[in-house]
């Protein structure tokens, strides 16, 4: 689709769909998004501040035998899901340029990345749950629960809702992958995708910090 | 109730699109259906309003029953576990689903047509917070009907207690909301908070958008009236605020539910966490309460004294700053719990800091009064009254923030006296004064005035000697939040009078509520600009059409409908010439409340689940969660919908000069 004829579509579409024009130029869905995402920080905020304050609060005695979080973490696969998140990061961002032009397979093929890329990160986290809710017995190293530990219940808390705001930015994914085979999909809708978009980029950046904040810090 | 005006003759209804999914969005204009699924921003603030009238009598009548507990010492109307019931449900029902909601039923009827918009930027969220707030309401109330059924015996949860309805404080102060202290009515209240804050949520990003966004030509940020300024800044408070209840309440549920460790001090959570949580949304929650009302008084008090508001942008850039501050003072409400010296010292001085943009205000609004022309009409009446009584309640604010004094009056009736002074003097004065101000423009009728006067005299009056002798109740010692008291502590009489008191303001108020739906089918006809207005919102008709605004106004400046009538002619509102497709319309959508109703279930049924009573709530839960996010997917597809209308220019400017 040349650039011209998609300028006119979103033209139309404007004339059609917006009673008034916006009084700051920004749309409205986006204004709306930011807003969202100032929220947002607030909810993390308070969830990752909680785990910082009992991070070393938690009295020894209370688990026998005391846990040792670097001898559960497994920093190595936390640090690869860290440069796959990041990394879907900027297939998204190629795909919502990709709409803005309105190159429909170029869409698809970055947005079934990031898609896949997001799914990996799930399954890792999974994985890193299911192995430290287990421990590691063979080596003496307890298990860390939503319940025998405050750290667990921090953790599992606060990482368990960042997964599940990356599951929900898959599911939008989703829906948008298969909702552009319905032919409805036009340049009109990049807006929908830069949302989607700068969703997926708060969540990552989001897990920049829990990353620090919370896996490597542990090793200081 | 208010009805759409007929469509006017010229005008052109286009069918209304079919959706992605193959079905048309209803668009009916009048009937059940339409009250629904509606997306009129009018039609949501009526109901908005209505829901909260009605939890309003509620909260009033749970106020009742404590002031008859207390009225004599060694009372024994009610049981202690009751009384914490109602003193619970008492404050949660008044914040949660009074004041904010008859706040969030003016923003919504009000603000988009006090900036020349035809609706706000998000019709169907707007349903959606509506029929989540009811979602909200009714798993938070229908505790109580579990509360009868155990009584007769019909459902006895398997942890043997009783505080089936919320018994744990509007604060819920963790670890005494923990399983161990109180009942599965803390269930009810965490799911009900959560849902009401889906509604806030919901609702706020809406306005904010809506008013940076969708104002009319020429309407500044600064042209704006103080109510929306105050709509926008309460917005913004209540979408940095609720994160972290939202937080506070899930660690709690977890520790219910899934047996963490947030708040059990024997594993190490500290229960402190829990109150910086809930006061860090705690404290701006209470500038959420009174800074819509502080701008329905800047609308009123002008308007009747036939002056511009004294120092516009001080009082606007004073509500800012309460804001901004409202978010740094939030460990006033824990002096007593011992945060070292320093941290009380400079939350002490933020505390008294914060008297100054108020007291800035206070002297702006009685600037305004100042040689003006005044008429003591009804509206006014309150708002005078407002001044004074929230005069009241902060003098006896800026004693508490001196920590010393603090932590004598901390958990004495001194603390109910300044916070009712301010909830009720504050909010609830200015919020009938808005009811009696903006009915005509949302019926079309006039409450009744003669009766009115009486009525405001009940109320100014019970309202006084209801909560004045607590002043001196609290500084004898009388503890908060005990269901009985022993004679001879010299508090009898003080307490009866104020239950006395109690009555008088119970009644004042439900005469008030009775007028509004009496006055609703019954009133006078109103003229068509009855207040001789400043703002847009009183160029429209009365009630204003469903599209607000034939033609989309072209504002001149700050007060715009006021300095029409009496500027010059530079100053005449002057109207955009019609777009070549008429005005669009959204058309409604059932995806909302079928969301909401969803929610509904999923409370209920999630609050009931470790009850153990009925089985399969868990699951039920579980589905009904999905259910309540599936309609969020499908009103994506529905497609933007929508009709077209051709409206003949109306003359909306006329005017009784």
């Amino acid at each position: 689709m040349s650039q011209s004829s998609s300028n006119t579509i979103d033209s139309l579409s404007n004339n059609v769909h917006t009673t008034h024009p916006s009084s700051t130029g920004i749309d409205n869905k986006k204004l709306a998004m930011w807003a969202f995402l100032g929220s947002d920080c607030m909810f993390f905020g308070t969830l990752i501040s909680t785990h910082l304050i009992y991070r070393k609060l938690y009295p020894e005695s209370v688990t026998e035998p005391k846990i040792v979080v670097t001898d559960l973490f497994d920093i190595e696969l936390t640090s690869f899901s860290t440069f796959i998140l990041l990394l879907s990061s900027f297939f998204m961002a190629l795909c919502v340029s990709a709409m803005h032009k309105g190159q429909i397979k170029s869409f698809r093929k970055n947005c079934l990345l990031v898609i896949f890329f997001g799914l990996i990160f799930l399954g890792c986290q999974v994985y890193e749950f299911h192995h430290f809710a287990h421990g590691n017995p063979d080596k003496g190293v307890p298990s860390l629960t939503l319940s025998n530990n405050i750290f667990g219940s921090t953790f599992y808390l606060m990482t368990g809702t960042h997964g599940v705001h990356v599951a929900i930015g898959v599911i939008i994914l989703l829906v948008m992958y298969f909702y552009s085979y319905s032919g409805k999909m036009k340049t009109t809708h990049a807006i929908d995708v830069e949302m989607a978009g700068l969703y997926w980029h708060f969540v990552d950046i989001v897990w920049i910090i829990i990353f620090t904040a919370v896996y490597l810090v542990e090793y200081i | 109730m208010a009805t759409t005006l007929p469509i006017p003759e010229t005008t052109t209804v286009l069918k209304p699109q079919k959706s992605d999914l193959g079905w048309t969005r209803p668009d009916h204009k009048t009937g059940i259906v339409d009250w629904l699924t509606t997306t009129d921003h009018k039609k949501i603030g009526i109901m908005y309003g209505c829901f909260a009238l009605f939890f309003l009598i509620v909260g009033g009548v749970e106020a009742l029953m404590i002031r008859i507990q207390l009225a004599v010492p060694q009372n024994s109307f009610v049981s202690a576990t009751t009384y914490n019931q109602l003193f619970t449900m008492h404050g949660t029902t008044m914040i949660f689903l009074a004041v904010m909601p008859i706040n969030a039923a003016f923003f919504n009827f009000i603000m988009p047509l006090q900036i020349g918009a035809r609706d706000v930027a998000f019709p169907r969220m707007n349903t959606f917070g509506l029929w989540t707030l009811l979602a909200g309401g009714i798993i938070l109330n229908i505790s109580w009907f579990f509360q009868f059924a155990n009584a007769f015996g019909w459902f006895a949860p398997a942890d043997g207690r009783l505080e089936i309805a919320p018994a744990g404080g509007w604060f819920g102060y963790a670890p005494l909301s923990a399983t161990q202290y109180t009942g599965i009515g803390t269930n009810f209240w965490i799911l009900g908070l959560q849902v009401l804050g889906i509604s806030s949520l919901a609702g706020s990003f809406n306005f904010i958008v809506t008013i940076i966004n969708m104002r009319a030509p020429g309407m500044k940020m600064m042209r704006l009236p103080v109510f929306t300024w105050m709509t926008l800044i309460t917005s913004f408070l209540l979408i940095f605020a609720l994160p972290a209840i939202a937080v506070a309440l899930a660690e709690l549920q977890f520790d219910r539910y899934f047996n963490t460790n947030f708040f059990k001090v024997e594993m190490g959570g500290q229960p402190i966490l829990w109150q910086h949580l809930f006061w860090i949304f705690g404290h701006p929650e209470v500038y959420i309460l009174i800074l819509p009302t502080m701008g329905i008084v800047s609308e009123i008090l002008p308007t009747f004294s036939k002056r511009p508001l004294f120092g516009y942008p001080i009082i606007v850039f004073s509500g800012a700053v309460i804001g901004f501050l409202g978010f740094a003072v939030w460990s006033h409400h824990m002096f007593a719990t011992g945060l070292g010296k320093y941290a009380t010292a400079a939350f002490s001085l933020l505390t008294m800091a914060i008297a100054v943009p108020t007291g800035v205000k206070i002297f702006n609004w009685i600037g305004t009064l100042w040689g003006g022309r005044i008429t003591f009409s009804i509206p006014m009446i309150y708002s005078l009254a407002f001044v004074w009584m929230f005069m009241m309640g902060g003098f006896s604010g800026i004693m508490h923030s001196s920590a010393p004094a603090d932590a004598q009056q901390t958990d004495s009736y001194f603390v109910i006296a300044h916070f009712h002074y301010v909830l009720i003097g504050g909010s609830l004065l200015s919020i009938i004064a808005g009811l009696y101000y903006w009915f005509p423009k949302v019926t079309g009728k006039m409450m009744n005035l003669k009766l009115g006067k009486w009525y405001a005299f009940l109320i100014i009056a019970g309202l006084n000697i209801t909560f004045f002798p607590m002043h001196w109740l609290g500084l004898n010692g009388m503890p908060r939040r005990t269901h009985t008291y022993q004679a001879g502590f010299g508090w009898e009489t003080w307490n009866l009078v104020c239950s006395i008191g109690a009555m008088v303001l119970g009644i004042g108020i439900f005469l008030v509520v009775l007028d509004v739906f009496i006055s609703a089918r019954r009133g006078k006809l109103a003229a068509k600009d009855p207040w001789d207005g400043r703002t847009l919102e009183w160029t429209t008709s009365n009630p204003p059409p469903h599209y607000n605004f034939a033609r989309t106004p072209i504002v001149k400046g700050k007060d715009s409908f006021f300095i029409h009538k009496y500027g010059q002619s530079k100053d005449k509102i002057e109207f955009e010439g019609e777009d070549a497709h008429g005005i669009h319309m959204p058309s409604n959508s059932w995806m909302p409340m079928i969301s909401g109703i969803c929610f509904t279930i999923f409370g209920v049924a999630l609050a009931l689940m470790p009850s153990g009573v009925i089985p399969g709530m868990g699951w039920l839960a579980v589905i009904t969660l999905v259910g309540a996010c599936i309609p969020l997917f499908l009103w994506a597809l529905e497609g933007p919908g929508g009709y077209h209308l051709h409206v003949k220019k109306d003359n909306n400017l006329a005017t009784n000069s």
